[in-house]
């Protein structure tokens, strides 16, 4: 592990560190006394298991960590200990996330509320290293409780927000934590580490609900043969995910008064007089905000909306911060190909019965395999979605972000691909 | 360890684990084994399974079984009894579980998550220690699917997907998987072939890997009635010609060496046991193929021309 400055609070015992956003995860599982942590590497999720073995083969954590040899095994042993009534942590990360999918499912079936990292990486083929959000989205209807963030205190955070909300007994569903890669795994931030004491006051252990014990037997997983009885099951895990919006509420009041920090499932950017909002996620909000900032200075009233909690999806934040504006501006760093981006209708879907409904949704796909948004794309994003306000019409598909500059270079690359011809 | 002794069938442990009543097939091979199994293992068992026939006895909200069950999914029971084993290691250690709750956790599987879809999960569990029982009822086809060819079907049966036509007149022309010598080759404590018919036999192996931390690893000959086309009743005589006919060789290995527990003093011809089973009828109709039965007689010799001396 690399080294990390000291430096501690003023009076209040708060200790500031550097952390890249791998380290600062790992010191999360580290403070929620994890039990179990399976692990499998993969780029650029690396450096959050290497920590953590570290950490466990050196006696600093009373922890078992175990290599296991692919994610789907990985995950196999993360959802069966949660399920036996250990408080497991682990990381994957893109092909790895696809690899042990079908265990996502069986996981949250299970209802063993483990916190699963992702640390987004764009999906093969082409492969590549930097990252978007089809890895992470495409668990979107897993039953998995998905929290996006932007910072490295963010992830932190909301690594300790999700073991309270997920093993909260009126939820009992796992949890997704999303950090981008390089962005975030690799981007040195100060962050305020919490407390151990305080985090064992704000996370109580963990609880199984009917564990595999001696005692009393059980039968896990078992097939449902009766079409009624799977519907049922899958209907009591959506009731358990909208009812994690609440309970995460309480649990952000209960963080706010132990740590002094804020979260709600979405966050509010210079929203209030705006007329135009951008809406986005994970670590490239904060190059949105920078551009909200440039375009306030020219005089725009424009704002940014972060989806902080994406499943489950806070549609009432949605509608409060959005209804009443003329343009949205959807910014999905993702794509759904052959029909655009995959928050983008989510969002729409929850504006539409509303009389005072923005009068344009504009969809963007931006940021593919970690492509960088320029302040010219934003202001191109919003100028094209005032004036189909203005001309009272719609998009008629999502707009690909793509500079000059780029397609010059891609060109280029491709005339050296096929031998100059 | 254990104290019993078994050494005839009144030796057979009264108590029932799994109780009659699962929707398994009448004279299921597996069925047979997995009873017997339990007996020996005694209780405080949690079975971690994969997709196969086995799957649906315990099918909400029903369960034959008095001991714990978790259905996982197809290519990863071991890794499912590796969260589990790991669990109730790290939460006793931490004093967080008492003692008391520990439990054996056994994976049953069938043939095909063993030798296919499961092997890499498989192969990870045994290479990190993993200290638990691993159960293979090998019917040698996806049984459950319909029965289907697995890595684990022997050369020259019928199947679902290698059905014999003229230009494939043996059926499945691929040989069985050594699954036993995979286990072995990467020398776990424990590995042994069973078979429902040898039921001391199987008893005492069972005792005896209970003496060892680490993967203890079964690969039971499991008679299917409905795919290999016999009269449910006759499953454990069939089980029984496999060992009479080498086809089946009964041994054990601890620590990678291999020991015969049964040598047939004189062994049956193949035939014998081929010619009762409607899998490996078009080796007899409508014409015989001599051929391909004397191949698989000279597979068995083979092999056991290298027990022998």
């Amino acid at each position: 592990m690399s080294k990390e400055c000291d430096k501690s609070g003023e009076g209040d015992g708060m200790v500031l560190k550097m952390l890249t956003g791998s380290q600062a995860v790992a010191w999360a599982a580290r403070l929620a006394r994890v039990d179990y942590i399976p692990a499998y590497p993969i780029t650029p999720q690396t450096e959050i298991i290497e920590i953590l073995s570290e950490w466990v083969r050196k006696g600093e954590m009373d922890a078992m960590f175990v290599q296991m040899e692919s994610e789907h095994s990985l995950l196999t042993a993360a959802g069966t200990a949660a399920a036996t009534g250990a408080r497991v942590f682990t990381a994957t990360s893109s092909q790895g996330l696809l690899y042990g999918f079908e265990m996502l499912y069986n996981i949250a079936g299970w209802r063993a509320p483990l916190v699963l990292v992702n640390v987004a990486r764009a999906l093969a083929a082409p492969i590549t290293l930097e990252p978007d959000h089809n890895d992470v989205l495409a668990a979107r209807d897993s039953g998995f409780l998905q929290f996006h963030t932007e910072n490295v205190q963010e992830a932190l955070d909301l690594v300790l927000l999700a073991y309270r909300v997920a093993e909260d007994h009126r939820v009992l569903l796992p949890a997704i934590v999303n950090i981008d890669g390089f962005h975030l795994s690799y981007t040195r931030e100060s962050v305020d580490l919490p407390e151990q004491s305080a985090v064992d006051e704000f996370l109580p252990e963990y609880k199984p609900v009917n564990p595999i014990r001696a005692s009393a037997p059980v039968a896990k997983g078992t097939p449902v043969l009766i079409p009624p009885l799977y519907s049922f099951f899958k209907y009591q895990m959506h009731m358990a995910s909208r009812n994690a919006l609440n309970v995460f509420m309480d649990a952000a009041k209960e963080f706010e008064r132990l740590f002094s920090r804020t979260y709600a499932p979405v966050e509010e950017y210079m929203l209030d007089d705006a007329d135009t909002v951008i809406v986005m996620s994970n670590s490239f909000t904060s190059i949105g905000k920078q551009a909200v900032n440039a375009m306030r200075e020219e005089g725009h009233k424009v704002g940014l909306l972060k989806i902080r909690l994406f499943r489950p999806f806070p549609t009432d934040d949605i509608i409060k911060s959005l209804r009443g504006k003329r343009c949205v501006v959807v910014i999905d760093q993702n794509i759904s190909v052959g029909k655009g981006g995959i928050t983008c209708p989510e969002i729409a879907e929850a504006l539409y019965h509303l009389e005072d409904r923005p009068k344009v949704i504009l969809p963007v796909i931006a940021g593919l395999g970690g492509k960088s948004i320029s302040l010219e794309e934003f202001k191109h994003a919003v100028r094209v979605a005032n004036r189909l306000a203005s001309l009272r019409a719609g998009p008629d598909g999502p707009l690909l972000l793509f500079r000059e500059d780029e397609a010059v270079l891609v060109e280029s690359l491709l005339k050296l691909a096929s031998g100059g011809q | 360890m254990s104290i019993i002794k078994y050494k005839t069938l009144k030796d057979v442990p009264k108590e029932e684990f799994l109780v009659p009543g699962t929707p398994l097939c009448a004279g299921c091979g597996a069925l047979q084994v997995m009873r017997l199994f339990h007996k020996a293992l005694g209780g405080d068992v949690v079975w971690v399974n994969a997709a196969g026939c086995v799957t649906l006895m315990a099918t909400f909200p029903y369960t034959p079984l008095k001991s714990s069950w978790f259905y996982i999914a197809m290519p990863s029971a071991p890794a499912g009894a590796q969260g589990i084993r790991d669990a109730l290691d790290i939460l006793i250690k931490k004093g967080k579980l008492d003692p008391t709750e520990n439990l054996k956790v056994v994976v049953v599987t069938g043939d095909g998550a063993a030798s296919d879809i499961g092997l890499q999960a498989t192969s990870g569990a045994i290479h990190r220690g993993l200290d638990f029982f691993y159960l293979c009822v090998d019917n040698e086809a996806y049984g459950n699917t319909g029965f289907q060819a697995s890595s684990s079907s022997p050369m020259g049966s019928g199947t679902a997907t290698t059905k014999p036509t003229h230009l494939y007149p043996a059926g499945n022309v691929l040989p069985k998987k050594d699954l036993f010598e995979i286990w072995r080759s990467h020398r776990p404590p424990y590995v042994a072939t069973i078979s429902p018919s040898h039921v001391i036999d199987m008893l005492r192996k069972v005792e005896k890997s209970l003496s060892f931390k680490g993967p203890k690893l079964f690969l039971a000959l499991s008679p299917c009635p409905t795919g290999w086309g016999a009269e449910t009743s006759e499953s454990v005589k069939l089980a029984k010609l496999a060992v009479e006919t080498g086809i089946w060789p009964l041994k054990e290995a601890v620590y990678g060496e291999v020991t015969h527990t049964y040598i047939p003093s004189k062994r049956k011809p193949v035939e014998d046991y081929l010619k009762v089973q409607r899998r490996f009828a078009h080796l007899f109709k409508p014409v015989k193929n001599e051929s391909i039965i004397a191949e698989i007689q000279k597979q068995v010799d083979e092999y056991w021309s290298k027990v022998e001396h």
